[in-house]
């Protein structure tokens, strides 16, 4: 501990892990004109792809998107280096749809170290952190100063990102055996954590898992279903057409388990540190082991598996739902015991990992800590799970922290604008006590959170911010105007029930005119395509297929929509109501006991955040109202509904 | 801002600004004591009799913080400005926190009358308090803890009833069935919500495999019980507002005799309702446990008297929206056929036959009454309230229904009885099922109305085959709006529109 200290060079902002939330926010915190520093485990994993090897996925895919209309990295990326992509759900309606690419993670993880090496203000560094630096501000909050790496240097700054994912004190278990590194056998961070402590933040230990890697030669594919990507593919990137990225995939493949190898998981149940009591870190409910999944669907005779290929570079391939933290002899005999596996050779074998990360509700919406000023912390180190969720958290701690020093008012996205706004909102507000995994059913306004129109939704805010450039903006406001004005034009052509119109639509199976109808009228049927409505329509002007199928949408589901938007604006009406950051909760002896507690503790920013505070009731959340119209009624100057976020 | 309870002292008059009985000037908050110094002096007898009496000074102001909590006080209240004494009065001294706002409480019985209670208040808010504003005692008592939301909301109903059916159902609103109820068809509906977000999120272990079946019976089901609370809220208009009751009877029969006779009766305050014209001047009676708006009384006023207009164009009219037709036959005069096209002209409608001037020699019986109307074919066994598919509400004996009951608007004979008929006729079940609830919330209404629209919204989406994400949109709706009636869903306006209600001094 004796190591000598040293100064090294100031910087604007230090980011703290270079993994998909380090990189989103690096990349930002530079782009955004701020000079930036980031420490990594090593310069050989930025972006690593430690567990599944792909982007996207159901609600993933949303996020990915709106990272993209935002200005971040990840979306560029993955449609750079993807090896197979597929819109998934597409049985299902428009809300659910969602994107998932496979990645090739060496050419992944290559493509974003380039990136990142060529971005001005941006400088590189391997180096663990050992201290967070910080001062007093004299009014019971601090300040950041700046970090220490574990060789003794100091270097200054205004701003630290905490982005370190799952290497704080992390452990590696399967069976009996621990393991004290990171995923993958890399060097973890045995320092930060107590610095962390010591500067007044609460840490929390979670833990996740990954399943193992088998060699791809000794997979009986014929035993198992091909899975296919799509033709043409959509891209993540709204700056990509599908034509550019268009490329070979490589295929996926589908197997089960059966109940021989739930037979052997069951008899060695208590084996695993999950069950055994070795594991004290909270796993994910939502990306279940293979075990959990056995014991909690004792009904199910089979689980889905993916056999999806780590890469072009290699022959190992992911076993996708069978992670485990079983002994190792145990995952050979269970693997061993699906279809198609049968002489799998395990390349690496799956396990879990324990590692410490911080109680996100110390966060403000912005993700910057409510007591030390200047900290931002995003990703696993907030208690998510997942590449895509981290990286969205990267972008907005990236941005604000960059806008806190430019004196700019933080980027807050709400519930209603996008899936990142539910993500935040959930990870600052609900204590979270398993790794948070973005889901469909979280999202409350599914139905104007698509996939589809994240750029709609969200390239004005990016724009805004500065990252997204100008001749990409004209694009959109380019594509914002065709959507427009062809809603409009077939809002407005009405076709006359002629004996030819007539005869078309029931050529198509559909239901004749008898007076005039709008395009746009035809097109509301559920059966009917844009496509079809060709023949009748001859002022069609040739459009671009990301045009019409918002036009699609926006017509036939409008109803939908309609109500979708007057739900959000009912929701709207709680979120404008500001609580005073000062407000002594324990001072209205109406709020029941639990819930005076927790927003003391919590302190929210408005009402809304408030009602969603597990322990606040809807009484308490009433009891605010009523309370918050008192001071207004008291002290008209000010009125609480003035600022939104 | 930190500050979080409203610190000053609110004051206004508890009773109704009526001619009669005693005033009670209310006072809350932590200068309730400090306001009544200023304008008490206990026990300061005036020998000559109180009134404009000079205060000299000789008495000085009683220190009301040193009182007991839960004592009466006799003395006076003065006109700060002249020291004269306003009134003799009765103060009760409540402390923190065992009032009903939870603060310190004064409250001031002052002798009545509009000018007398008027002026006490008037003295207090000289001495530092501040004019109530409407509900605002109920929303400190809500504020501090004292009672909740529907508690809130049930305080508004009790004000607001008009008569002991109605008061006896505010009491009872969101304990009994109704809250039941609601609570478990919106916990039916959010696990249907959860069964289809659970499916998205969950694929390979859930599927929609005959959900649609399910979900189409269950809110089949979940439209069936709502609709039929929305039916009761009929029940609870006439409960709550009164049964809009219409007279009608061929010139002479005695309508306006009746109409003055039921207004004697009223015990209470008798108010032309405002905002309606001369022409349809509405009048309320309470009859103990109902109350009748008696629609176009102008009317009855304006012919009954002068000979020979009309009769039957305007029953036709005013039968047409009216709750219960009362139709005075005059007993001492043979049936002719204006009483014959008035009969036909009320065909369908519920209907009392009153047998006018029982003090005065027969001439048409019951028996006779009873003829006719069976000829004119109005079966009054049938004739329901509530429309075809409601049940009627007859009681044990319906036959009863339809007996002409004799009346002396002179004497009163028959009131009481007509009284009874009314009851029985319209709120029977509800009097027997004790336990009953019924929407007389108009905001319960609304947001039944609202829940309906969307179920139905939600049988529009599977019938067009919309994907079962595409269901949620509207099962939420439905599950918010069934949550605003139980308080789960807070919103402003609705906390609002409960404050609103209230009158002054609550």
């Amino acid at each position: 501990m004796n190591i000598p200290e040293y100064m090294c060079e100031s910087y604007d902002v230090a980011v703290i892990g270079a993994g998909h939330a380090g990189c989103e926010a690096a990349l930002a915190c530079a782009r955004l004109g701020c000079e930036t520093i980031v420490f990594m485990v090593s310069a050989d994993t930025i972006a690593l792809m430690p567990c599944n090897p792909n982007i996207g996925g159901t609600s993933k895919g949303h996020l990915v998107r709106e990272l993209d209309a935002l200005g971040g990295e990840m979306g560029r990326n993955i449609d750079k280096t993807y090896i197979q992509s597929k819109m998934l759900n597409i049985s299902k309606g428009p809300a659910v749809h969602s994107l998932r690419a496979q990645a090739d993670k060496q050419r992944y993880t290559a493509s974003m170290r380039k990136v990142m090496e060529n971005q001005d203000h941006l400088t590189l560094k391997q180096a663990e952190v050992a201290e967070l630096l910080w001062e007093d501000c004299g009014d019971g909050t601090k300040k950041v100063t700046g970090v220490k790496i574990a060789s003794g240097g100091i270097y200054p700054c205004k701003a630290v990102i905490l982005c370190s994912g799952v290497y704080l004190n992390a452990r590696c278990i399967f069976g009996e055996v621990s393991q004290y590194t990171g995923p993958n056998g890399l060097p973890r961070a045995t320092m930060l954590t107590d610095s962390l402590v010591k500067a007044g933040l609460e840490v929390l230990r979670f833990k996740t898992g990954t399943p193992a890697r088998i060699d791809g030669r000794t997979v009986d594919y014929d035993a198992m279903t091909v899975q296919n990507g799509d033709n043409p593919v959509v891209p993540f990137s709204f700056e990509n057409r599908p034509e550019d990225i268009a490329r070979e995939q490589i295929p996926c493949y589908l197997t089960y388990t059966n109940e021989n190898t739930h037979e052997i998981i069951r008899e060695n149940i208590d084996r695993s540190p999950l069950f055994s009591g070795d594991i004290k870190g909270t796993g994910p409910r939502y990306c279940p082991s293979i075990e959990d999944k056995v014991v909690r669907f004792p009904e199910k005779d089979r689980h889905q598996v993916f056999i999806e290929p780590e890469g072009e570079y290699t022959n190992e391939v992911y076993l996708s739902g069978l992670s485990s933290s079983l002994p190792e002899e145990v995952q050979i005999r269970m693997y061993r015991s699906i279809r198609g596996l049968e002489h799998a050779k395990i390349v690496r074998n799956a396990y879990a990992i324990e590692y410490d990360c911080l109680k996100a509700t110390q966060l403000k919406p912005s993700l910057e800590s409510k007591q030390i000023h200047g900290f931002f912390s995003a990703g696993q180190s907030n208690g998510s799970s997942g590449y895509e969720e981290a990286a969205a958290q990267g972008l907005i701690a990236g941005i604000n922290a960059a806008r806190l020093l430019q004196g700019k008012k933080p980027v807050v996205l709400d519930r209603s604008q996008g899936y990142i706004g539910v993500l935040i909102d959930d990870l600052v507000t609900k204590e979270t006590r398993e790794p948070y995994r973005m889901m469909t059913s979280r999202a409350e306004y599914r139905l104007l959170l698509r996939q589809d129109n994240a750029d709609l939704r969200l390239t004005e805010i990016g724009h805004e911010v500065g990252l997204i450039s100008e001749e990409r903006y004209q694009k959109f406001l380019e594509k914002k105007e065709n959507i427009a004005s062809e809603l409009r034009r077939l809002n407005e052509t009405i076709l006359g029930a002629s004996e030819n119109v007539c005869e078309y639509l029931r050529s198509i199976n559909t239901a004749i005119i008898h007076t005039g109808t709008s395009l746009a009228e035809l097109l509301r049927r559920p059966e009917m395509t844009y496509e079809q409505l060709a023949p009748l329509d001859s002022d069609r002007k040739e459009l671009a297929s990301d045009v019409i199928e918002q036009v699609e949408i926006e017509i036939k589901y409008e109803g939908y929509i309609e109500r979708q938007r007057q739900q959000v604006e009912h929701f709207k009406k709680l979120e404008r109501k500001r609580l005073p950051e000062d407000l002594d909760y324990t001072a209205i002896p109406s709020l029941r006991l639990e819930a005076r507690q927790k927003l003391q503790q919590l302190r929210p920013m408005n009402v809304g955040q408030a009602s969603r505070i597990s322990g606040v009731s809807p009484a308490d959340i009433s009891v605010l109202l009523v309370w918050l119209a008192n001071v207004s009624r008291g002290t008209s100057a000010s009125d609480p509904e003035e600022t939104e976020n | 801002m930190a500050i979080v309870r409203e610190q000053d002292t609110i004051a206004a008059i508890a009773t109704a600004l009526s001619p009669s009985g005693i005033g009670i000037v209310r006072i809350s908050g932590p200068e309730a004591f400090a306001v009544a110094d200023k304008v008490f002096r206990k026990g300061m007898k005036a020998e000559n009799g109180g009134d404009n009496s000079v205060v000299n000074g000789t008495s000085a102001p009683s220190p009301v913080s040193g009182f007991a909590s839960h004592t009466v006080h006799y003395g006076y209240i003065v006109d700060l400005q002249n020291g004269r004494t306003i009134d003799e009065v009765l103060m009760l001294v409540l402390k923190a926190p065992r009032t009903y706002t939870r603060e310190d409480t004064i409250e001031i019985d002052c002798h009545g009358g509009v000018l007398v209670t008027k002026r006490v208040l008037e003295a207090v808010l000289a001495a530092g308090a501040r004019l109530a504003e409407p509900g605002e005692f109920t929303r400190r008592a809500y504020l501090n803890g004292r009672i909740d939301l529907s508690q809130a909301e049930a305080v508004a109903g009790i004000i607001g009833a008009k008569n002991e059916l109605a008061l006896k159902n505010s009491v009872r609103q969101l304990r009994g069935r109704e809250r039941e109820e609601i609570t478990l068809i919106r916990g039916e509906i959010l696990r249907e919500i959860a069964q289809i977000e659970a499916t998205l999120d969950d694929p390979e272990h859930l599927s929609f495999d005959g959900f649609d079946e399910v979900l189409s019976t269950q809110t089949t089901d979940h439209l069936r019980r709502i609709r039929k609370m929305i039916d009761t809220s009929e029940d609870g208009r006439k409960m709550s507002e009164g049964i809009r009751t219409v007279i009608v009877g061929r010139p002479n029969a005695g309508k306006s005799s009746l109409l003055n006779a039921l207004l004697k009766e009223d015990r209470a305050i008798v108010t032309e309702i405002a905002g309606t014209t001369r022409d349809t001047l509405t009048e309320e009676v309470r009859m103990r446990g109902i109350t009748l708006l008696l629609v176009d009384t102008a009317g009855i006023r304006a012919t009954d008297d002068t000979v020979e207009r009309i009769g039957v164009e305007r029953a036709k009219q005013a039968a047409a929206d009216a709750d219960l037709i009362l139709w005075v036959v005059d007993s001492s005069a043979p049936m002719d056929d204006n009483d014959r096209a008035i009969l036909a002209s009320c065909a369908g409608k519920p209907m009392i036959a009153l047998l006018n001037k029982s003090d005065l020699p027969t001439v048409t019986d019951a028996a006779a009454l009873r003829a006719v109307m069976e000829n004119a074919g109005q079966a009054f066994a049938e004739s329901d309230a509530n429309g075809p598919e409601r049940t009627p509400k007859q009681g044990n004996a319906p036959a009863d229904m339809s007996a002409p009951i004799a009346i002396s608007a002179k004497t009163s004979e028959g009131l009481e009885e007509l009284e009874e008929r009314i009851t029985s006729m319209f709120f029977a079940e509800r009097i027997a099922a004790d336990d009953e609830c019924v929407i007389t919330s108009e905001r319960h209404k609304q947001a039944l109305l609202a829940a309906e629209g969307s179920l139905l919204r939600v049988q529009d989406s599977m019938a067009s085959g919309m994907p079962e994400d595409f269901y949620t949109i509207d099962l939420t709706a439905a599950y918010e709006a069934l949550g605003t009636i139980l308080g789960e869903e807070p919103d402003e306006d609705v906390i609002n529109m409960i404050f609103s209600e209230f009158c002054l001094g609550k």
